[in-house]
């Protein structure tokens, strides 16, 4: 089993991420992530689709992602020289007495405070996939109230 | 319904209109028409003839078109009935069936037979009513999410927000369910896009980027596939409904005579290849012919053609065919390797690989091969024991096959009456068998047999059914009477649902939980209460005469042949057994 970075053309069109989510799960297969908008054309969306599987199932995956008329096209960028990015909100207990600690820990991530009350700061972090889990497990002790992750997005490099 | 030979659409009718680029206009400027007239005129552009349906409050609008419109509309008692029928009438033609049905449990009941198109890759277009976009999302009256409920069912669907995306969206759905590998599309009508008006243009192109199926298989694999068999000495054709619905069977009999290859088939592949045929194996799997699942389990080379390697044609899939290297040829390239290892993968009508195949193709004969599968034949000649209680079922459809000299077009229920069916119809021609073999849909061969018999007026159309599957749609007599559809329906009567007790008898001990019908009625009473005519056979002698009579009749008739009650389908392969592990039964 591997993890494989599918990243597929869309028409933008209503019904169409409950047609792709609805294939997984009913075809059994598992996502990790998925993160989807729409590209520079308005009438074409793009999924980034993170999924564990093995060949065989990768393969049964994309033919029948393929079959879905909606999709225009699949790439597997998993082995492509690529850009991953993730988006995340961490909101940590935290009051005058941990706060510089944990701006210190932010700072170290580059990530920003964007929201400051009394007993709360909310962090912004963007990164891969490895950068997040690291913050997340470094503010954990402090006690997370609130974690949201936006799915990965994956750009290939180069002119490609 | 309509009252003379005329084009009488009111807008056609209109003095000063003209097509002008495809948009009709009147005084130089384009006319709107409603939606539901948009529907049908492009029901009428994709030359539809008939369109099976049931009446609510949501396709009012359409209904009001269609009252006074050059389309046959026939009246099913059952949402359900109309998907069927436009499925059997597909399947007997070639050409997408068409049904109609309102909101919320009209919309629902078409799912089993969507389902049944769906698994069995049948063009069928349905059209559901739909509350009015404003109503939608509130669980207004009727209402019902159909395009969510059919996404998994359907090889595509629309839920229409206005009125002037609707010329397209039906020119793409005709288009989607009859092209590549074919399937049912269902489209979702709200109210207010049914009366709604726009501009009418019947497209005449699809832009569809990412719809491109692949007809011509790959030359370099063709050629592969031609040498893999000059190189096989004992290969084996094993071909699916694919070849029907792609129009193959000519094709697949060439390839076959120039290189005596043997032809096992599935149950949709049934009538692709005729049984009588010297290179015919009838059919594989659980309850195929003996010699077949033998040829499949010693050939060298397995040649599958629009065939999906079911479970019920595998058996126990690491053992199938396991001295074979296997060629693929499927429409649909996420069939090839979804159940089973290949070593030849061709994406592609199976018409037209195998016209390609044809030429680079020598003549020869396999007379060690053959006599391989002669000895086959003699060890697992098809039979069966004499009724106990009851005429034997299996010689009623051997009356019936040599009767209609195999060239009605016979649909059937699901259970033994279909596995009999399979194993003792002698078929001829393509398009001439009828059934659900993916979903198992018990109930669809009667409103199958009215859509068949509807888009082949001139065959001879019988439903060979059991007690138990038959009262699933019996309501469809009502229909059948009504317009006059003359289908004979062959009742194989055991009191029992038979194939579930055969399991019973085989794996449960024989405890009988719910499979006796002890409550049917008279079939030929309710034959004749819906206006019908019944027919009761109790004994052997009996089955030709009222068969010869029953044929003969004009409008539908019921048989209800007391058949011995438990009788058993045979040969059979275990469930999750190789299929060369077969059990022979009584005889």
């Amino acid at each position: 089993m591997m993890k494989h970075t599918l990243s597929v053309l869309v028409m933008n069109q209503p019904g169409v991420l409950a047609r792709v989510a609805g294939l997984f799960s009913r075809r059994g297969f598992n996502i990790e992530s998925l993160a989807v908008g729409v590209t520079d054309e308005p009438n074409i969306s793009r999924m980034t689709i993170q999924v564990e599987a093995d060949d065989a199932t990768l393969e049964q995956i994309t033919k029948q992602l393929h079959k879905l008329i909606d999709v225009i096209k699949i790439s597997d960028i998993t082995t492509d020289e690529r850009v991953d990015r993730e988006l995340a909100l961490i909101k940590i207990s935290g009051d005058a007495a941990n706060r510089s600690e944990i701006l210190q820990v932010a700072d170290i991530f580059r990530a920003k405070i964007v929201d400051v009350a009394e007993k709360s700061i909310v962090i912004e972090v963007t990164g891969d996939e490895a950068k997040i889990d690291a913050l997340v497990q470094l503010t954990r002790p402090y006690g997370i109230i609130e974690l949201v992750r936006t799915g990965k997005i994956s750009m290939v490099r180069g002119s490609k | 319904m309509n009252s003379g030979g005329t084009a009488r659409h009111p807008l056609v009718l209109t003095p000063g209109l003209r097509v002008d680029e495809g948009v009709l206009v009147l005084g130089g400027l384009p006319v709107e028409m409603r939606g539901a007239e948009i529907l049908i005129e492009c029901l009428k552009a994709e030359k539809v003839e008939v369109v099976f349906g049931y009446p609510g409050g949501a396709v009012l609008p359409i209904y009001d078109v269609l009252y006074d419109a050059d389309i046959r509309h026939i009246l099913v008692r059952h949402e359900q009935g109309a998907a069927h029928a436009a499925d059997g009438y597909a399947r007997a033609t070639g050409r997408p069936g068409v049904c109609i049905a309102t909101s919320g449990p009209g919309a629902t009941n078409l799912v089993t037979g969507l389902a049944t198109a769906y698994m069995d890759s049948v063009p069928v277009v349905a059209f559901t009513g739909q509350v009015a976009t404003s109503m939608i999302g509130r669980d207004s009256f009727q209402e019902a999410d159909i395009t969510g409920i059919t996404m998994p069912i359907t090889k595509h669907n629309y839920l229409v927000k206005s009125t002037k995306d609707l010329a397209r969206v039906i020119k793409e759905a005709f288009h989607i369910a009859t092209t590549g590998r074919p399937g049912p599309v269902l489209i979702d009508l709200p109210k207010d896009v049914s009366n709604g008006t726009a501009e009418f243009t019947y497209p005449e192109t699809v832009d569809l980027p990412g719809y491109k199926p692949t007809y011509d298989g790959h030359p370099k694999q063709i050629k592969e596939l031609a040498r893999a068999i000059e190189a096989a000495q004992r290969p084996v054709l094993y071909v699916g409904g694919g070849v029907v619905s792609s129009g193959a069977s000519d094709a697949l009999r060439k390839v076959a005579e120039m290189q005596e290859i043997p032809v096992a088939t599935t149950l949709m592949g049934l009538s692709a290849f005729p049984t009588a045929h010297p290179l015919s194996l009838g059919m594989l799997g659980m309850h195929g012919t003996g010699y077949a699942n033998l040829a499949v389990t010693e050939c060298d080379l397995l040649i599958a053609v629009g065939a999906r390697f079911d479970d019920r044609v595998t058996g126990k899939i690491e053992t199938f065919a396991p001295k074979a290297r296997v060629a693929h040829v499927d429409i649909d390239p996420a069939e090839i390797g979804k159940n089973v290892r290949f070593d030849i993968p061709i994406v592609g009508d199976a018409k037209r690989v195998l016209e390609a195949l044809i030429p680079q193709l020598e003549t020869k004969t396999r007379p060690e091969w053959l006599a391989q599968i002669a000895t086959f034949k003699n060890e697992w000649p098809l039979g069966y024991a004499k009724g106990r209680d009851g005429i034997a079922p299996q010689y009623v459809i051997e009356q019936i096959s040599e009767l209609t000299k195999g060239e009605a077009i016979i649909t059937t229920e699901v259970g033994q009456n279909q596995m009999w069916t399979a194993q003792y119809y002698r078929f001829k021609q393509p398009r001439s068998f009828i059934t659900s073999g993916g979903l198992g849909t018990m109930g669809f061969g009667f409103p199958a047999a009215i859509g068949a018999q509807i888009g082949q007026p001139n065959r001879l159309v019988i439903d060979i059914a059991g007690d138990g599957s038959f009262q699933m749609n019996i309501q469809e007599l009502a229909t059948a009477v009504q317009y006059g559809i003359p289908v004979k329906i062959a009742i194989l009567n055991n009191g029992y649902l038979g194939m579930v007790r055969q399991w019973q008898e085989m794996f449960h001990n024989k405890r009988y939980s719910a499979t006796v019908l002890s409550g049917n009625p008279n079939f030929v009473a309710i034959a004749e209460a819906y206006g019908a005519k019944g027919f009761r056979v109790e004994s052997e002698d009996q089955v030709r005469p009222v068969l010869e009579q029953a044929l003969a009749e004009p409008g539908p008739v019921v048989m209800d042949f007391a058949v011995s009650r438990e009788a058993n389908v045979f040969p059979m392969v275990p469930p999750n057994e190789s299929i060369n592990m077969m059990v022979r039964g009584d005889r």
